[in-house]
């Protein structure tokens, strides 16, 4: 699925990302912990492409096919979501009006039909319910005047909407108390299948008790430090970053 | 290189105005300059009774007094007034028009501007959809009314404004220049001597106009300017609805267009007069060309209760100097003014409102949503004033301003002046840059840069939008789209 190869990239002419290598394979959910700065948003970020995020070297790709070379949107229609640490607000666009834009535009790129209003709603109104979503906020501009855990429950009803193949979820677990935790969580896990992957990025260990990754990663100084399997998040969570500091 | 670059750059700018053709027709002009020989020349070409006449020499003699206004926060040459053309027409045949006798040339024209005056097409578009009785003017005369039969079956008259002055003299006698005095200001006073052609209505007391009216104003012909004049009568507890279109081919030079609207409402009578104005803007890159659009607008509620409702939404224009203003004379009467001001490339725009309580219990909102892109400046100038009579005066006004990149302005000069202790007026102004993180979110759920941009835009003029009839809302959310086009990245 997604593979990462020596990858180098600068933030305003820093170097974040000093030749980290990953893979993740199809079907698989990879965790990557780690210290405040080790590059976890930067990596997020170059892996969809925001603008200011430059790659000095290295290769991703997805399926074989160069990411890097995509602008963001093309990216998105590939499949690739990014849940964000901090959603954004969108004044005077409702929800589900720009999620259908989305949801089209994706489809548009991809050669495939456009979803009706009906169809749509339909499914909106089925994943909001799995969600506890009240449908009302949904009509609302799209995060604006949320508290943190509803901005957090929208991102990952957005996901299940757009059904993307390669998922990234950027410290999903903060700002949620623990029952939106656990439908947060619910909602990813209804997500796994073997034809989907997922990069959790998150600091503490939370959130991997409710979803259970293949493989975790320590991101330190730019690098993967370290890799294993769950028991290494809390080993992490026993004994801090320290040693892995730079 | 970057001379490759800038030259593709400006041929995409260039499609993105897509009313930039020149429509190939014989025109007849007025001898070039302005003379009193030049406001007889247009009265006589329209067959005016004599008041008329004199009405214009007067305005003439007094527009060669007046100044030329600067206080606006607009830059621009002087205008050579004597070089230009104040009377440009289609040549045609003389006598009554029907559609068949109007030139094809002229209907391809607006059927190319996606204006239906055919009225087979109309009645034969989507089923229960609204009719549009339409007057199309063509630099400066009016080529064709349509549905006027209909009209005229409930009484209300919809014609070009030559017509009315010949064969509604006494209304126009009555109401013409009652609102916008001929010397009000100095475009207003030009106007006054060499107006063409414009759109007259009136609507008798309580009858609700059965459809909406729309007037689409085109300069086709170089050099000339256009001065229409419109009026608008809506007579005791009479309501109508009123939509104007205008758009011009791409040219390099200036064009001025200084029009008058004037709207008086009665008792309980409401006007809602929207303007979707495309004028061409200019060349982006450059800034040559590009219509001046210095527009006098005014509406009086002279009638207890009266209620007029302003609603535009300007893309185009390489100047926009205009403020649509609303006169609250009446008991009770209101006025509304919503907006949306476009400016990108070159343009400058200096628009506002005013809303003049002077009756008891007057009511008035004013919601304005600037948006400026390029090297563009967009100013809102607004006046909300109450007299000492005005008790309980209401107003609320909120000013929004969206900065698209770094080498644009927004301004707003609100003037507020109450004397009355019982008025009540709310002012709330934002300024705001389209962020950065919000396209990347957007771009990062698939959409492209530029929808990304039209969403965000669309977003934040929502409130006007609805504000208008909802076929013209289609239209301007795609006009403010494509002028918005190239802003970013």
């Amino acid at each position: 699925m997604l593979e990462i190869q020596n990858l180098h990239a600068t933030v305003g002419g820093t170097e974040i990302l000093k030749g980290l290598t990953l893979s993740v394979p199809a079907g698989q959910v990879h965790a990557i912990m780690g210290p405040n700065g080790a590059g976890k948003s930067t990596l997020s970020y170059v892996l969809t492409g925001r603008e200011g995020y430059e790659v000095t070297d290295g290769t991703v790709t997805l399926d074989g096919e160069d990411l890097l070379a995509l602008e963001p949107d093309q990216r998105a229609a590939k499949g690739v979501f990014l849940s964000f640490q901090y959603p954004i607000e969108i004044p005077g666009v409702p929800g589900l009006t720009f999620l259908r834009t989305a949801l089209n535009a994706q489809k548009k790129a991809r050669g495939e039909d456009e979803v009706s209003a009906p169809e749509f709603l339909k499914r909106a109104r089925e994943v909001a319910k799995s969600l506890k979503i009240d449908f009302d906020m949904l009509k609302r501009p799209l995060n604006v005047g949320f508290s943190g855990g509803e901005k957090k429950r929208m991102e990952i009803f957005q996901m299940a909407m757009l059904s993307p193949r390669f998922l990234i979820l950027d410290e999903t677990d903060s700002g949620l108390d623990i029952d939106a935790l656990k439908v947060v969580a619910d909602g990813v896990n209804a997500l796994r299948s073997p034809d989907r992957s997922m990069l959790i990025i998150t600091h503490y260990q939370r959130l991997l008790d409710y979803i259970k990754p293949d493989q975790v990663h320590v991101l330190a100084a730019g690098r993967i430090a370290a890799s294993g399997g769950p028991e290494l998040a809390h080993q992490l969570e026993a004994e801090g970053y320290d040693k892995y500091a730079a | 290189m970057a001379a490759v670059k800038k030259t593709v750059d400006q041929v995409k700018a260039l499609e993105a105005y897509e009313h930039g053709f020149v429509t190939d027709i014989e025109t007849e002009f007025a001898p070039k300059g302005l003379t009193s020989d030049t406001v007889r020349y247009i009265s006589a070409k329209k067959d005016e009774p004599e008041w008329m006449l004199q009405w214009r020499l007067e305005a003439f003699e007094r527009w060669l007094a007046l100044d030329e206004p600067e206080w606006a926060n607009v830059h621009y040459p002087k205008i050579d007034f004597q070089d230009a053309y104040y009377y440009a027409a289609p040549k045609e045949k003389v006598g009554p028009k029907s559609l068949d006798e109007v030139d094809p040339q002229l209907l391809e024209t607006y059927k190319k501007l996606g204006i239906p005056l055919r009225e087979q097409e109309v009645l034969l578009g989507v089923q229960g959809a609204p009719k549009y009785a339409v007057d199309a003017v063509f630099d400066s005369v009016s080529v064709v009314t349509t549905f006027k039969k209909e009209l005229a079956a409930v009484g209300v008259i919809f014609c070009p404004m030559s017509e009315a002055i010949r064969d509604h003299a006494d209304l126009v006698r009555q109401y013409m220049g009652s609102v916008v005095p001929v010397s009000d200001n100095y475009y207003a006073c030009l106007n006054s001597a060499v107006f063409s052609d414009g759109s007259f209505v009136y609507v008798p007391p309580g009858v609700r106009c059965p459809m909406e009216l729309s007037t689409y104003f085109r300069i086709n012909a170089a050099q000339s300017g256009q001065f229409e004049r419109t009026l608008i009568i809506a007579d005791k507890g009479a309501y109508v609805s009123y939509l104007e279109g205008c758009t011009a081919p791409m040219r390099d030079e200036n064009q001025l267009h200084a029009a008058v609207v004037e709207l008086v409402a009665l008792d309980d009578a409401e006007i809602k007069y929207s303007t979707v104005q495309n004028w061409f803007p200019g060349d982006p890159v450059t800034g040559k060309g590009g219509i001046y659009n210095f527009v006098t607008k005014r509406a009086d509620c002279r009638g207890d209760r009266a209620k007029v409702s302003w609603t535009q939404v300007e893309t185009g224009s390489a100047i926009t100097w205009k403020y649509p203003s609303c006169i609250l004379r009446g008991d009770g009467s209101s006025g509304e003014f919503y907006s949306i001001a476009v400016t990108n490339g070159h343009q400058q725009a200096d628009t506002g409102t005013k809303m003049i309580h002077l009756g008891r219990d007057t009511k008035s909102r004013i919601i304005a949503k600037g948006i400026s892109a390029g090297a563009s400046s967009n100013t809102y100038r607004g006046l909300v004033s109450t007299n000492h009579k005005a008790a309980n005066a209401r107003n609320f006004t909120q000013c929004d301003s969206l900065l698209i990149g770094k080498t644009c302005a927004a301004h707003t000069v609100p003037y507020i002046e109450a004397r009355n202790a019982t008025a009540h007026f709310e002012h709330e102004a934002t300024t705001t840059r389209l962020s950065e993180d919000q396209l990347f979110y957007a771009q990062q759920r698939g959409l492209s840069k530029e929808d990304a941009v039209a969403l965000l835009v669309n977003g934040f003029v929502r409130e006007v939008l609805q504000e208008l009839p909802m076929e013209f809302a289609v239209e301007a959310q795609k006009l403010v789209a494509i002028s918005l086009e190239g802003s970013v990245g």
